[in-house]
């Protein structure tokens, strides 16, 4: 089993005749997903990728001819929020924006959009995407890293989560799905979003959370494994030497006012029963530890 | 991006936001004129004088160089603001936000005095919980609001932002009254609030601060100091806001980094690091520390590193002289690590190694890439994971 995506997946690439949205339409495709449309306005009526995948005008016109239930997003920050809500409004259940460099007052517009249409959910934006190995890849991630298996990993930066992936691959672990969230301050589904559909998922066994400075969603999913998780979490947060504000790379990873710091964040995690790995190099033998310790128990 | 307070208060008024009358001047000769000219046109002989760096507390701020002379001055006289702008200009003002190397003032802003009966805080800015942007208001005007929120957050008041209606009269006459403001003082602060959010809204502003906001002694609502900074992410709809950037008060490397697409943050340590990806980017950072030293700086060279982009991000990293050794850790993804290597040695090849080199790479084509880096007859280490990386550049800078 997985999370959010699976064989069925039916996914369109908005943006697909940009260099970029077209290069990892054939990745997904070479992959095994379901990569059946592609929107560019203007375009509607052409194919790429030698005549396998249709072009169409609009979503709404892909989504009625294609029967997508999952859409990626490769448009330029400056239209990009509009693509989320163009996605939203022609009732796209699975909209993954991987566009990074959206201003804020977009977003902002977009989430608010959202909030009328609750059969969407919103992944990213300037997130990796997500993946359930040898089943679906909606994203920028390179797929041969990954396979199937018990961990669920949900992470607000890109190479930090294949990072995680690539030691779960290594160890034997596997994952169930793999969720990039992004690094934006506004964004669409949160930790607590993920842990909740990895505690639900039977066959996710452990859960590896990879957060970084700024905000507060860290803490938000401290508080939910206190309350509701009962598999075990193993956890990171980046930036323990992050100056105070300065932006580091991310537009939301900054501490401003004395708020996000890594160690509030650590100690969040710590407080709520989560295993933290010392370095990015310890995730995945930190998970192989608490599972084994949880299977032999 | 920040900008200067005179800056601010200038767009502020060009959008309907009442402002004190004032000017920027260079010279104590300027200073002298733009403060007759205010002297004359407000009848009023008491003006400003207000250092402009892009950092807060300039009111409590010394002068290295003159340290009875605080950033900001009142005077009497078109002569006195000449002559404590002298003070002034040229020197460096230490505040509590500039660090102890402070900041040297090469501008100043002559403003008129303010009979001030109140004093309040109002600010705007995205509140990350909710995806919204939210008004802060509260009676400690002038006073460290990060202090306010420590220790009496309920001296905060906060109304959230509706992005599909706007910022409502409703919700500022709430805050006005809430903040014990009456007639005929409470509508002029409505009229302010909704001109202050319309302001927030057009210019893209990450934060838009004004602290005080005053009340004058006949009844005026003006933003005395206001603190404005931008979305960096909307700055492509704004290039008219680029003109206000201030070379002097950005980090030149920082500079650099911004024309190559590179994301760099200046630090104080002696292990400079090349990373993709932010997130990894700050946990090599982080781990470089772990192991027992300080990184140099953040550097995010991002997903698509050219050959061109590794050599500007090398050259800007050996710039630093505290760097004493180089750590690049990149995970190839869909950049192929052959790739990366090819990009190293030519950067290498380019800009000469005086310091270590240590290259972690793991990925697609990890075991050429490394080959590559082995065979290359450079004086470059390379590591297995990320924490042996670290190690073995500690170990190398550290002896």
């Amino acid at each position: 089993m997985s999370v959010l995506v699976d064989k069925n997946t039916r996914l369109i690439v908005q943006g697909i005749t940009g260099k970029v949205g077209l290069f990892h339409a054939e990745q997904s495709l070479a992959y095994g997903t379901q990569v059946v449309g592609g929107v560019t306005p203007g375009k509607g009526g052409e194919t790429v990728l030698n005549g396998r995948v249709p072009v169409f005008h609009t979503v709404r016109d892909a989504v009625e001819k294609t029967g997508a239930n999952a859409s990626v997003i490769f448009v330029p920050p400056p239209f990009a929020a509009d693509a989320i809500m163009e996605a939203a409004d022609a009732g796209v259940p699975l909209i993954v924006c991987i566009t990074e460099g959206i201003p804020v007052a977009d977003m902002v517009k977009a989430k608010r959009f959202l909030q009328d249409k609750p059969g969407s959910r919103l992944l990213g934006p300037n997130c990796p995407g997500i993946i359930t190995p040898k089943q679906c890849r909606i994203g920028i991630m390179p797929g041969y890293i990954h396979t199937p298996g018990r961990v669920g990993v949900v992470s607000r930066s890109g190479t930090l989560t294949y990072e995680a992936v690539h030691q779960l691959t290594t160890l034997g672990l596997g994952q169930s799905t793999a969720i990039g969230i992004g690094g934006d301050p506004v964004n669409g589904t949160n930790f607590v979003d993920c842990l909740k559909l990895f505690q639900d998922d039977p066959e996710t066994e452990g859960i590896i959370m990879i957060g970084e400075i700024g905000g507060s969603a860290e803490e938000d999913g401290a508080a939910f494994i206190r309350e509701h998780v009962t598999k075990p979490v193993v956890g990171f947060i980046a930036g323990v030497t992050a100056p105070p504000g300065k932006r580091m790379g991310h537009a939301g990873a900054i501490i401003s006012g004395g708020k996000g710091t890594a160690d509030a964040k650590l100690a969040a995690l710590r407080e709520a029963g989560v295993t933290i790995a010392d370095t990015p190099s310890d995730l995945g033998s930190t998970m192989a530890r608490v599972l084994g310790a949880k299977t032999s128990a | 991006m920040k900008i200067h307070e005179y800056q601010g208060k200038e767009l502020l008024r060009g959008l309907g936001v009442p402002v004190p009358q004032g000017g920027v001047a260079f010279t104590p000769g300027e200073v002298k004129l733009v403060a007759a000219d205010l002297i004359q046109r407000t009848g009023n002989p008491v003006v400003v004088v207000k250092s402009q760096i892009h950092a807060g507390g300039r009111g409590k701020g010394r002068f290295v160089e003159q340290p009875e002379v605080g950033g900001v001055k009142v005077v009497k006289s078109a002569e006195d603001a000449a002559q404590i702008a002298e003070k002034m200009l040229g020197n460096t003002l230490v505040t509590i936000q500039t660090g102890p190397e402070g900041k040297k003032v090469q501008r100043v802003l002559v403003e008129q005095g303010m009979n001030i009966a109140r004093e309040l805080y109002i600010a705007l800015t995205l509140d990350r919980a909710t995806g919204r942007n939210t008004v802060m208001a509260s009676t400690e005007g002038g006073m460290d609001i990060e202090e306010v929120a420590a220790h009496s957050p309920e001296k905060i008041l906060k109304e959230s932002i509706d992005p599909a209606v706007g910022l409502q009269a409703f919700q500022a006459r709430k805050l006005a009254y809430a903040l014990g403001l009456v007639d005929p003082v409470a509508p002029r602060f409505v009229k302010f609030l909704l001109a202050l959010a319309a302001a927030y809204d057009r210019l893209d502003c990450a934060l838009l601060e004004v602290n005080p906001l005053v009340v004058t002694g006949d009844d005026q609502v003006l933003a005395l100091d206001s603190k404005v900074s931008f979305d960096d992410n909307a700055t492509f709809r704004h290039k008219e806001l680029e003109e206000l950037r201030d070379p002097n008060e950005e980090d030149p490397s920082e500079l650099e980094a911004k024309s190559w697409d590179l994301s760099y943050v200046k630090l104080d340590g002696n292990i400079g690091c090349m990373v993709n990806g932010a997130g990894l980017a700050m946990a090599t950072m982080d781990i470089i520390q772990y192991v027992g030293a300080k990184p140099a700086n953040f550097l995010d060279v991002g997903g698509g590193a050219t050959a061109e982009r590794v050599t500007a991000a090398f050259k800007i990293i050996t710039r630093d002289p505290n760097v004493r050794g180089i750590l690049v850790n990149i995970f190839g993804g869909i950049m192929k690590c052959d790739t990366i290597a090819t990009g190293v040695i030519a950067a290498v090849k380019e800009v000469g190694l005086k310091v270590p080199l240590v290259v972690r790479l793991e990925g697609t084509n990890v075991e050429l890439g490394k080959k590559m880096l082995d065979e290359s007859g450079l004086a470059i280490t390379t590591a297995s994971s990320l924490r042996d990386a670290a190690t073995k550049i500690v170990e190398l800078v550290q002896p």
